[in-house]
């Protein structure tokens, strides 16, 4: 029995990882579907700006009431998963509270510390629910979030109130059977300041049924551990991993400067000088201006699509989407993400992509929304772990203009007569000092 | 009005300290006319050795830039960066946030570079040297407002140097309820001013003006040109708050100098 029940751990546990290490295998052949972009120098910056905005969660406490709840779960998040490594040793072993030994008194410190977290995450989650669902804060049920991507973020509350309520139930059932002496297994471990209010909920049952409810609280709280995990690639939980890769590849120049293309300057260059010669680590066959599709933008905004938690604090800061417009830099990120998804099913399905006839341009993102930015980095300042969906609409915009040629006939006058006059407007550029008279 | 191109002065063998790269707005438009003219009058009043480029100024690229020509960008900064290399051209100062962030954060890599300031940060330095005197506290106690250019607050991270300017004038300086890295946008910004803004059910400028208006301030001061046109257009749709002045920094600390 005890046998049995070690070997079906062990296929559960491995399948799960299975799935999850192919599922991150997956992100990271699709993040590569994007182009090149050089992120890997200033190491000791990028650190300091990992450590500061997702280890410090600094931007989060911008708002000071969510951010420290979000600390709490957070910090609990990484803490309790001390305790995971017990269970899972308890898996394979088939024994009970396996470290415990080991660590005497400090065990039951840490058991202790555990259920005060675990209540402090129970609150906190209780709490974030009721602001989406009761108070409902503007940026959880705006038009822009819709369907899974709403339903998701409920799901994702309600798994972890139920793991916190499951590691509580396992604890109080289980220092029943300790008092009782219910087998060897039930040795007197652990601290339970907080699950020790749980025990008049079974007042009067039998020993053996509190046994079973034991083991189904165990079962089903490491089951619901290795559902989350793998749940994570169809979640905007994801961002718990990907905050730190994309808080580290984040900009780290001035949020104004907007790259210089190289690709353009070469053929500026060649323009002013045919004998200019274009650097041969910089020669590319096919140039294309701009990005249509998520082929065309870089690795580092695709990370950023799969790591965007769906808050909407860049679309609540946002002037275009505070007035109505279309425009959501949310959706950018979140769009991104489903046109990643869906040529990598492509890709899975294929071995290569093949063409379905769409593009990320006009197919999910409009050139409506594409239009209506202002460029005044609103969304890039607000976003607490580095996302930047201005360089998207900027690298969209270029593609209109540069390879299609569809901007409006207003800024297409704008452009011409910056070409023709030196100035977005149609003046004379020899009345340009006209002023000093 | 007392001011030279740089031309001017190579003739005469001189080579000002300081660029004022007045800008297209600065250039052409009416209202901008007045703040090109009022920072002139401060750098006369400072005594600073400054020139501009007259004619052989052209548009920095900016709003063909954000509007995603990158070609007509690249072509606009490397025949600035030409002209100003020309003259060897250390120190630039513009009174647009625009011009400011594109010759400071991407001249650069095309070969051009300098030191580049916004007039809010010159003009805050010549206080704090003592090269402009306040003399006059007609803005004594009042209420004035700032309001954050995207390209000078968040694109650079300043939002203090107008502050400071705006309070050596002794003002009462209201903040808006979004204000510094939360700043809303005044909606011109990205080449939105020369186009009709997409469907919504509000203009950016009239949302902004109101964040403006609550404040109760006398004045809006502004540190942009295309801001101040797009707040003046907001006051101007207001009935009630006609009275409200958009000013440049600039206007506000020429009043009060001499």
């Amino acid at each position: 029995m005890q046998f049995l029940s070690s070997l079906l751990f062990a296929i559960i546990f491995f399948s799960a990882s299975f799935f999850f290490a192919n599922n991150c295998k997956k992100i990271y052949r699709n993040i590569n579907l994007g182009g090149s972009l050089d992120r890997f120098g200033n190491k000791k910056e990028r650190f300091l700006k990992m450590s500061r905005l997702a280890f410090g969660q600094s931007k989060m406490l911008d708002k000071p009431i969510v951010g420290l709840l979000h600390l709490i779960v957070y910090v609990a998040f990484i803490l309790i998963n001390i305790e995971l490594l017990e269970i899972v040793l308890d898996g394979f072993t088939g024994k009970h509270r396996v470290l415990a030994p080991f660590l005497g008194a400090f065990y039951n410190f840490l058991i202790g510390f555990f259920e005060v977290l675990a209540l402090l995450v129970i609150i906190s989650v209780l709490i974030f629910w009721i602001r989406r669902n009761i108070l409902k804060i503007k940026r959880f049920v705006s038009k822009d979030l819709t369907g899974w991507p709403k339903n998701d973020a409920d799901y994702i509350l309600f798994i972890e109130l139920l793991l916190m309520m499951l590691f509580l139930n396992m604890n109080a059932t289980d220092s029943i059977l300790q008092n009782a002496s219910y087998s060897d297994l039930y040795q007197s471990y652990g601290y339970f300041p907080v699950s020790q209010f749980l025990i008049p909920i079974y007042d009067g049952f039998s020993l053996e049924t509190i046994y079973i409810i034991e083991r189904t609280s165990w079962w089903m709280h490491i089951l619901g551990i290795l559902f989350f995990l793998n749940y994570l690639y169809y979640s905007k939980h994801l961002h718990i991993l990907l905050a730190f890769p994309n808080t580290y590849f984040s900009n780290l120049d001035k949020k104004g400067k907007s790259n210089n293309l190289k690709s353009v300057y070469h053929e500026i260059k060649l323009m002013i000088d045919p004998s200019y010669k274009i650097p041969n680590d910089e020669l590319q066959n096919d140039t294309k201006f701009g990005a249509s599709d998520i082929f065309d933008l870089n690795w580092f905004q695709l990370l950023s699509a799969y790591t965007c938690t769906e808050c909407g604090r860049c679309s609540n800061d946002c002037p275009a989407t505070q007035t109505g417009k279309l425009l959501s830099p949310r959706k950018i990120m979140m769009k991104t993400r489903d046109r990643i998804e869906d040529v990598s099913r492509n890709v899975d399905k294929n071995k290569i992509f093949v063409s379905d006839g769409k593009t990320l341009l006009n197919d999910y993102i409009s050139k409506e929304e594409i239009w209506a930015c202002t460029t005044c980095n609103a969304c890039v300042e607000s976003c607490p772990i580095g996302i930047d969906p201005l360089s998207i609409i900027l690298d969209m915009r270029r593609y209109m203009v540069m390879e299609e040629s569809t901007a409006s006939n207003e800024i297409h006058t704008m452009m011409s007569n910056i070409e023709n006059n030196g100035a977005p407007w149609p003046f004379n550029k020899f009345d340009r000092i006209n002023w000093r008279n | 009005m007392n001011v030279k191109t740089f031309k001017e002065y190579k003739e005469l063998g001189i080579s000002p300290d300081i660029l004022f790269w007045v800008g297209c707005a600065g250039s052409y438009d009416d209202r901008a006319k007045k703040i090109t003219k009022s920072l002139i009058n401060l750098f006369n009043k400072s005594g600073i050795s400054f020139g501009v480029l007259g004619v052989e100024e052209s548009c920095s690229g900016d709003p063909a830039k954000r509007a995603g020509n990158e070609f007509l960008f690249q072509m606009q900064a490397l025949s600035n960066i030409e002209v100003l290399n020309s003259y060897q051209v250390k120190k630039i100062v513009t009174a647009c946030p625009h011009c400011f962030n594109t010759i400071k954060n991407e001249y650069p890599e095309l070969g051009g570079i300098y030191e580049v300031v916004h007039h809010s940060q010159l003009i805050d330095q010549l206080i704090n040297d003592g090269k402009l005197k306040i003399k006059d506290d007609q803005f004594n106690g009042k209420k004035i407002t700032f309001h954050d250019p995207c390209y000078l607050g968040r694109a650079n991270g300043e939002y203090y140097a107008p502050r400071k300017v705006i309070k050596a004038l002794r003002a009462d300086l209201k903040e808006m309820k979004s204000c510094k890295e939360k700043a809303m946008c005044c909606g011109a910004g990205g080449a939105q001013m020369f186009k009709d803004s997409e469907k919504g059910n509000k203009e950016i400028n009239i949302k902004r003006t109101e964040e403006a208006i609550e404040t109760k301030s006398n004045i809006i001061a502004a540190a942009c040109p295309f801001c101040n046109t797009m707040l003046t257009d907001g006051i101007k749709s207001h009935e009630n708050h006609k009275e409200v002045q958009v000013k440049d920094i600039s206007e506000l600390i020429d009043k009060v100098t001499d």
